[in-house]
């Protein structure tokens, strides 16, 4: 059958109803989407906390002037992994296999993905490649920054080089398998009356991530296995001296490396756009527009690559092209963020954990925003290249973005996922501490930047300290931040309060199953008689002055 | 509430056809292969531009030879016919067709292989003997494990078409995949044929 129809003991027989899934159900290879759902999110939220303690010993080091508390080349080998590990196992996997996985087949009505197999597989072939990355360390580790670019990751040749790549190409095949199984299912098992323009705002980000995923992945896989061969046998694409090219490894790079922001970035505004109408309980300002613009960015994304090789040499019209079409992308950008505050104007907000970290992610995001419309054109670019200001606007854009918006998704589907509550003054604390730890890594960043501290370099001009002791308190402030959750979550999954089938009274198709879903999600297929956001809530007449 | 839970009577019967079957698996195919054709579209671009730069293209000592690609290139080709007849054979319930067909479509495969195999051993290049060479055995060699992979996927559907019944008017995803990826796997060669051996007559 066309729909896998999973039972319980093609899931091993010791599979018990869901209410009574153990832990280790969770270790085991299963086709249910919801369990490699939160496999993914569990797995990746482990490589987060491995990578964060790498961003601890950076910022430690960075505490002082000198080189003096790791090696330069652990620093580096830090350095590299800390990037490769939070982009390629903590928020995409997150992002799109963790919630992608979880919520789409429960959005559009189906029982589980197009391929359940494949799904799985894709899972568990990302933990060899995330445990081959921790692995590299203990072989000196990669050094070459998470963009690896030759002649760099050519000369410092090692193995732990050679099994970055791999690991990356891993990765990337099991994020090409993820982008086949979205469009499909999406495409083809929408129940029959959830029609396109009724469809959650989530599932058209998830299209428009999987439509950019299967184009731009198996570029990077190129330029890596060209970049593999470089290394271990002898050709030499990129070695200048035998009339390689060093900038074409940039491009192949870029091409898939530019759009991967917005991987990581498209989910976590479809996790927005339905975050903030349940907790506003407003119907969604600009539905078509919002959906439409995440196919502009899916659409526009891929041609903005080279603002990241504006100092690589690149002849001018190619600046003067590729600073319009960077620019180009603020505008779907900035439709979906004056949706989403035209949406919290006038309504009835709840502010719980879910809904803080959404509007803390709009704040932070319209700042990453704008640093990044300044780094878009050439002139500016130039000048701030390869200095901190651009390490605080990506980490505005990542950490602001993404992991607020992944936190935001967790709180609100936490009752789904697991069937209980999360306690919320302590989901409160988290966020507080998350917000504070944020701004102060990250906002000081900016300064150092544009007074000219380098980036990607273990020492430093003893003019930059004070600043620098700030970012440090301000990263283990973030580093303490993750506590309150991670007690949070355990804990409320095993004692939180029984959760209804549809706690935030939401009006998408996930919530009108039990929680936690049952088997195969639904005993009898949902109907859809509403819009998604119809929550019939007009705003409430505010008292406008009229002067 | 969108969607009610209780029963309803339209929804109880919601099952997947076999014919909504096949649509997946072919869609699923379709996207995966416009992803393979992004790799290769990155292999192509990074030979252009080599060849852009570059001052001689190929450089004197990797002569490229013509005519046993000429040749292979012919047999390949024609194979996306041979095995379209298969195809059609198998669609109108007619499996010693679709054998018959499909085993032509192989063996024109084994031979494909087979003189890309020779033509690397008389070449008198190898892979790291210049930045010509490096792109030609990359770009071909990739290409080879794409036929070698289709040979397998035709192989398979072979050894299943033993059963009886196993395909048939209604069920044949299987053979139109191994045909949609053959097509494929030809598309990709008939652009590196003009890349790598057509403009060096330029």
């Amino acid at each position: 059958m066309a729909q896998a129809n999973i039972t319980s003991d093609m899931m091993g027989q010791s599979f018990p109803h869901p209410d009574k899934w153990k832990w280790y159900h969770y270790f085991t290879f299963n086709i249910d989407h919801k369990v490699i759902g939160i496999q993914y999110l569990v797995t990746a939220f482990f490589f987060y906390l491995v990578g964060g303690v790498m961003a601890l010993v950076m910022r430690s080091e960075l505490a002082t002037p000198s080189a003096d508390l790791v090696d330069p080349n652990f620093y580096n080998a830090m350095l590299t992994n800390h990037g490769t590990i939070m982009i390629f196992f903590w928020i995409v996997p997150a992002a799109i296999g963790g919630f992608g996985n979880y919520l789409v087949p429960l959005m559009i009505g189906a029982r589980d993905m197009a391929f359940p197999k494949l799904n799985a597989l894709a899972f568990w072939i990302t933990v060899p490649a995330g445990l081959m990355i921790i692995a590299s360390l203990f072989f000196g580790g990669a050094q070459a920054g998470w963009t690896s670019y030759p002649p760099l990751s050519r000369i410092t040749a090692n193995t732990a080089q050679s099994m970055w790549i791999l690991a990356i190409t891993l990765v990337g095949t099991s994020s090409i398998m993820g982008a086949v199984n979205f469009i499909v299912t999406i495409w083809k098992m929408r129940v029959p009356s959830l029609k396109w323009d009724q469809m959650p705002l989530f599932c058209w980000a998830m299209m428009a991530t999987s439509i950019l995923a299967l184009f731009s992945t198996p570029v990077l896989a190129a330029g890596l296995t060209l970049l593999l061969f470089d290394i271990n046998f002898g050709t030499s694409f990129f070695d200048p001296a035998k009339g390689g090219d060093v900038v074409m490894y940039q491009h192949l790079f870029w091409f898939y490396s530019h759009p991967a922001v917005y991987l990581m970035i498209l989910p976590i505004f479809g996790i927005m756009s339905e975050v903030i109408p349940v907790h506003a309980r407003k119907p969604i300002f600009g539905y078509k527009a919002i959906a439409y613009s995440s196919l502009a960015i899916c659409l526009v994304g891929l041609f903005v690559w080279v603002h990241h090789m504006f100092t690589s040499g690149t002849p001018p019209w190619m600046r003067m092209f590729f600073t319009v079409s960077t620019l180009i992308v603020a505008v779907p950008t900035g439709v979906k963020i004056f949706s989403w505050v035209a949406t919290l104007w006038g309504g009835k907000l709840r502010l719980n954990s879910a809904m803080l970290f959404a509007i803390g992610l709009l704040a932070m995001f319209v700042l990453g925003g704008l640093s990044g419309v300044t780094l878009g054109t050439a002139p500016v670019d130039i000048h701030v290249h390869d200095t901190y200001y651009v390490v605080a606007h990506f980490h505005y854009v990542l950490f602001g973005g993404s992991v607020f918006g992944l936190y935001a998704g967790l709180y609100h589907w936490f009752p789904k996922m697991t069937g209980r509550m999360m306690n919320e003054p302590l989901g409160k604390l988290h966020f507080v501490l998350t917000f504070i730890g944020t701004n102060l890594t990250f906002l000081p960043m900016h300064e150092l930047g544009l007074k000219g501290m380098p980036r990607r370099v273990a020492m430093y001009d003893p003019q930059f300290q004070y600043i620098n002791i700030i970012c440090t308190v301000g990263a283990f402030l973030l580093g303490i931040s993750v506590l309150p959750f991670i007690i949070n979550a355990i804990w409320s999954w095993r004692n939180g309060p029984k959760a209804s089938g549809n706690p935030w009274n939401a009006k998408t198709l996930e919530w009108t199953t039990a929680s936690p879903p049952i088997i195969e999600n639904w005993n009898v297929l949902p109907v859809v008689t509403e819009g998604p956001y119809d929550y019939g809530h007009t705003p409430e007449p505010t008292e406008v002055s009229s002067s | 509430m969108q969607g009610a839970i209780d029963s309803h009577p339209d929804t109880t019967t919601v099952e997947f056809q076999p014919s909504e079957h096949h649509d997946f698996r072919v869609l699923g195919l379709i996207t995966f292969l416009c992803s393979e054709f992004l790799m290769f579209a990155g292999f192509f671009a990074l030979f252009l531009v080599f060849r852009a730069e570059a001052a001689a293209w190929p450089p004197e000592e990797t002569e490229v030879e013509l005519l046993l690609p000429a040749i292979n290139t012919i047999i390949l080709v024609s194979s996306s016919f041979v095995i379209h007849f298969g195809d059609t054979a198998v669609k109108q319930g007619d499996v010693k067709g679709l054998r018959k067909w499909y085993i032509i479509t192989a063996a024109m495969g084994a031979i494909f292989l087979a003189g890309q195999i020779y033509e690397y051993l008389t070449l008198g290049y190898g892979l790291t003997t210049n930045l010509f060479s490096n792109c030609f055995y990359l770009l071909t060699g990739f290409h080879g494990l794409h036929v070698f992979i289709g040979l397998l996927l035709i192989l398979g559907v072979l050894w299943r078409s033993r059963r009886d019944g196993h395909y048939g008017t209604e069920h044949h995803t299987g053979v139109e995949m191994a045909e949609i990826y053959w097509h494929f796997v030809d598309v990709v060669w008939i652009i590196l044929f003009s890349l790598i051996y057509l403009l060096t007559l330029i």
